[in-house]
């Protein structure tokens, strides 16, 4: 217990001081792309990891969570302001959507979760007044002086919002919304019986998988300041995260920061190196970390540190 | 508080066509350890899944403890002092035996904290006997102490009432008479028990009353020897010329 706070702390101490050191603009945007799939990959630990449900809802809320900063930063809200909103916003709508779709189990509920983001996308794609439809939404481009500067600005947003993703998800892990999640993932049925309003918990943990994404979603419109539906509903935004969690270690704290910037200094890699067939290479390294590490990189790290959930 | 603990009033359950319970009236006093016995598919599980509020019972009406309990959920018959364990037992299997059963503790509402619940469980496991296995995960445990794992489960939730599908079943000799001093055990602390069950020898030795159930309808509820004196209950365990032998012997 006392190992994963020094280890986090430390962990978030050396991000945060990247951009003093590494203060060109390229290496700063991999490290807040990475820091942005960190907050994805965590937040689906929440549903896919803790409760067992393989949630593709992630793009869902984090184009909506794009969309509620940019149209409230359009309509005047500060930048900040509107981060948070959407967040709100993200974690209202997966509250409703919890409570019709968590009624399904294992195939089915994620096939309806992969459709929410498609039919939202067509949403905003025909709400050309609010949103701008297929012509995309323009936002304000912040004045921070240098694109140094603005890179390190959105470096340290992704940052903080990414560890406040971590301690949401180190406090659930260890705390009794935690524990009945495990219960469900294991055996909803028998977690029913021994008290566990497994309604509630699935509602709460999908509401709670949604909020960071929201507020990443907004950080992110702001950092590129022009999105468009195709690009904040994209499916990898859903599908990515997952094979990051599975990459570092599902369930647990740590396996979904790891598995982010493992998976996203692959692709980086095999994409510089094999500009032509990087997809064909990096499925394969995937699917040879998955039949090796089924248990994800984390089972890597000695059992005495206790890293596995 | 004085009147039966569980009241069922015509307790009928439907699956489309198939009438699993019809009609069922039955009472549970307190205190007492009553067995629901019955041939295969005569309802005996489906009866405890409406009382836990697993299946809705499609007519009747349920008292626990004076309150109607009537529709309500699993969750909410577990916290108000209904506890159970399964034919086919659930543990959470990687977890380990005493988060398994502190599991029961916590969200059952008689632990307050995790803590407390943990405690608790270590408790209930060594009044089992499975104390020397707290730190397993479940999944390694053996069937006997799977179906003892159960039975702390269920202590665990500190029920009023707890309901037992064939605790017994798989269980060799030997296990049988252990299970059974812990039912008498568990009795002893003034918990009901209401037992499923189909070791006769099981049923004879433990229990005050039985009631038989046969195609969802409750042929006989009695003491062990009127009822296994029934005629109807010969009938429906032997068949009706075996019955009609029976009856021109005595």
């Amino acid at each position: 217990m006392k190992f994963h706070i020094i280890a986090a702390a430390t962990l978030f101490a050396l991000l945060a001081a990247v951009p003093s050191f590494l203060g060109d603009a390229y290496s700063l945007r991999i490290g807040t792309t990475m820091l942005m799939y960190g907050i994805l990959a965590m937040s689906w630990n929440f549903i896919g990891g803790m409760a067992g449900y393989p949630s593709f809802a992630t793009a869902a809320f984090f184009g909506l969570g794009a969309y509620a900063g940019a149209v409230l930063q359009k309509l005047g809200l500060p930048m900040i302001a509107s981060w948070m909103a959407a967040g709100l916003f993200a974690f209202v709508f997966a509250g409703i959507l919890g409570m019709a779709l968590l009624r399904l189990r294992g195939h089915y509920f994620a096939i309806a979760s992969l459709v929410v983001a498609e039919v939202i996308r067509e949403a905003v794609n025909s709400a050309t007044d609010l949103t701008g439809g297929g012509m995309g939404l323009n936002l304000p481009v912040p004045q921070m002086g240098s694109i140094e500067a603005q890179a390190a600005y959105f470096f340290n947003a992704m940052l903080l919002i990414s560890a406040a993703t971590f301690i949401a998800l180190f406090v659930t892990s260890r705390s009794k919304l935690g524990f009945g999640l495990r219960c469900i993932q294991q055996n909803e049925a028998a977690a029913d019986m021994i008290g566990i309003n497994a309604t509630l918990y699935k509602t709460a943990a999908f509401m709670l998988s949604a909020v960071f994404v929201g507020v990443a979603g907004a950080a992110y419109a702001s950092w590129v300041h022009y999105i468009e539906p195709p690009d904040v509903f994209d499916t990898l935004y859903s599908v990515k995260p997952i094979v990051m969690v599975l990459l570092g270690g599902v369930g647990s704290v740590f396996g979904p920061i790891l598995g982010a910037a493992a998976y996203l200094a692959l692709e980086e890699l095999v994409w510089r190196n094999y500009l032509s067939i990087h997809t064909g290479v990096l499925g394969l390294l995937i699917v040879l970390l998955v039949l090796f590490l089924p248990r994800g990189l984390l089972s890597l790290a000695p059992r005495r540190w206790g890293m596995a959930p | 508080m004085s009147g039966p603990l569980l009241q069922l009033s015509g307790v009928t359950c439907q699956f489309g066509g198939l009438k699993a319970l019809s009609d069922v009236t039955l009472s549970v006093g307190r205190g007492e350890i009553i067995g629901l016995i019955g041939p295969n598919g005569a309802g005996k599980t489906t009866l405890v899944n409406v009382v836990t509020g697993v299946h809705r019972a499609s007519a009747g009406r349920m008292l626990f403890d004076s309150r109607d309990i009537t529709g309500i959920k699993p969750y909410q018959a577990a916290r108000g002092g209904i506890g159970r364990t399964f034919q086919v037992v659930q543990p959470f299997p990687e977890l380990t035996v005493i988060e398994n059963v502190a599991a029961s503790a916590l969200f059952s509402g008689a632990a307050k904290s995790l803590r407390v619940a943990r405690e608790q469980a270590l408790e209930h496991l060594a009044f089992v006997g499975l104390e020397s296995m707290a730190e397993k995960d479940a999944a390694t445990l053996t069937l006997a102490a799977r179906k003892r794992l159960e039975l702390a489960k269920g202590l665990a939730m500190n029920p009023k009432l707890l309901l037992l599908d064939e605790v017994n079943a798989g269980l060799n000799n030997a296990e049988v008479d252990q299970a059974l001093s812990l039912i008498r055990a568990i009795a002893a602390r003034g918990v009901t028990i209401l037992i499923i069950e189909h070791l006769m020898k099981v049923v004879l030795t433990v229990c005050d009353r039985l009631a038989v159930l046969h195609h969802g309808e409750l042929i006989s509820v009695g003491t062990p020897k009127e009822v296994v004196s029934d005629a109807r209950v010969i009938q429906a365990y032997l068949g009706k010329r075996y019955a009609a032998k029976e009856a021109k012997n005595v």
